[in-house]
């Protein structure tokens, strides 16, 4: 018995709201990211991941209120992405109460720019988030802007970067599995979790539990990432535990 | 009313233990502060932190706490998070070798270092991140209501080291048994972060406010 495998859902939140649609049949405002992440506190999930979403910069302050508020009512790990940019950026969120940032497009456009963030706040809080592509047959490519634009980069050779440049997790994502509810690219997220000697967090495509103890069991993922089968209330995060635990991986229980 | 004084200087998540020990306060006032007197004056004394060792000890030396904790930690209950911890020590191994505050003896070490000399551990992540046991190794108040090997939420990458077996309360299996916790007197110092270990962390809070520094 040792470390457990992580459970983290994922919001999308888009001017302070949760979108994408939370269905929670017993839940006043699904709507509302706060009762949305006291939910998910109350069903055991291990983390929290907030991806904000909003186009127009001039709404970035409202997700610090978010965190805020979030960060004084759940007392599980967050981490905020989207629009994270300058050192600023991430000082903000962490003072707000996040526990780590996501850096996607700006360490793409920027790679120093994680160096410069480990070095300032430590390894610890920032995690770099790939969108990967497969291009061949196990071979991968960084796409930013949604999965639309190509970047000729290799994932693998790039997640070795991050971790070398001080990313202390990666947050790998398959473009192409995104959505589609057929189980996290396992044969991508091997390839990465194997090559780096930081934690790495499986995303994109899960539609069952056996796909999130697959990303453990197969993808060698050290934490699975899920946000529609939570959302719509189609399992709880207890049910997620109870099936991967099934399966033989250590999980966090809720009690005390 | 009696306080509680979060030491604030600068590293990092320290709106998240106070709002923990908010949570959790009941009569007690938690106070945000890097101020000696106010420190000083408190009934109690958190030292949160995390980053890198360097910088932490830099601040608190610069900020003029560093004698302060050396104060506090004689008269009242303190409790070290993380960094915290790793501050009281003698020093660390990070960035080559940097000087801590010298109040409990040890040394921090990166898992790295260590992991490399146990056969099997190879795939074992560092940063160590996430819920691990925490295995207490004494009976202590600061335990009371917490089951034997409850989950606590990790991050680090440096683990404390070399620390007499007489101030380990607590241990965690990541590759080898770390050093999880430590008690001295009123000393009460833990290498995960309870601001962030939901039940388990705020009951451990919890009897941070009622404890009264003794074992």
């Amino acid at each position: 018995m040792s470390l457990a495998k992580r459970i983290i859902p994922c919001l999308d939140v888009d001017d302070g709201r949760v979108v994408k649609g939370v269905q929670f049949v017993d839940i006043l405002d699904a709507g509302d990211p706060v009762e949305v992440a006291r939910r998910y506190d109350e069903q055991g999930a291990d983390e929290l991941v907030f991806l904000d979403i909003t186009a127009s910069s001039d709404n970035r302050e409202t997700m610090v209120h978010v965190v805020e508020e979030v960060a004084s009512q759940v007392f599980i790990p967050l981490t905020v992405g989207g629009g994270i940019r300058e050192l600023s950026d991430i000082r903000r969120m962490l003072n707000a109460g996040a526990d780590k940032v996501g850096i996607n497009t700006t360490a793409v456009n920027n790679p120093e720019f994680v160096r410069q963030a480990a070095e300032r706040f430590g390894s610890q809080c920032i995690v770099v988030a790939i969108d990967a592509k497969q291009v061949g047959e196990n071979k991968w490519e960084i796409f930013t802007h949604g999965g639309r634009k190509p970047t000729g980069i290799d994932v693998v050779v790039w997640a070795k970067k991050m971790a070398d440049f001080g990313a202390g997790e990666i947050l790998l994502t398959s473009m192409d599995r995104d959505g589609t509810r057929d189980g996290y690219d396992l044969a991508l997220t091997r390839a990465i979790s194997e090559a780096v000697p930081v934690p790495v967090i499986a995303s994109g495509g899960v539609g069952t539990l056996e796909h999130l103890s697959d990303g453990v069991i197969e993808g060698k993922a050290d934490a699975v990432l899920a946000a529609s089968i939570f959302h719509f209330g189609h399992h709880t995060v207890q049910e997620a535990k109870d099936a991967m635990s099934a399966r033989g991986i250590e999980m966090r229980a809720l009690d005390v | 009313m009696a306080t509680v004084a979060v030491i604030d200087y600068g590293m990092g998540n320290i709106r998240s233990v106070s709002k923990a020990l908010e949570h959790v306060s009941g009569e007690t006032k938690v106070i945000v502060t890097r101020e000696a007197e106010a420190v000083l004056r408190a009934d109690r004394v958190v030292l949160p932190g995390v980053g890198a060792l360097q910088d932490c000890v830099s601040e608190l030396k610069r900020l003029g706490l560093d004698d302060v904790i050396r104060e506090t930690v004689r008269n009242k209950p303190f409790m070290g998070i993380c960094l915290g911890m790793q501050a009281l020590l003698d020093s660390s191994a990070e960035n080559g070798g940097t000087e801590a505050l010298g109040i409990i003896p040890g040394e921090t070490r990166h898992f790295a270092d260590q992991l490399k000399t146990i056969p099997g551990t190879k795939t074992l992540k560092v940063p160590h991140m996430g819920w691990n046991q925490v295995h207490q190794s004494t009976a202590h108040p600061m335990w009371q209501g917490i089951k034997q090997n409850s989950r606590f939420y990790f991050v680090h990458s440096y683990y404390v080291d070399f620390v007499d077996d007489s101030v380990v309360s607590a241990t965690t299996p990541y590759g080898f048994d770390f050093t999880s916790v430590i008690a001295q007197e009123n000393i009460f110092a833990v290498q995960f972060h309870p601001e962030k270990s939901q039940h388990a962390g705020l009951a451990l809070l919890a009897n941070f406010l009622s404890w009264d520094g003794s074992n």
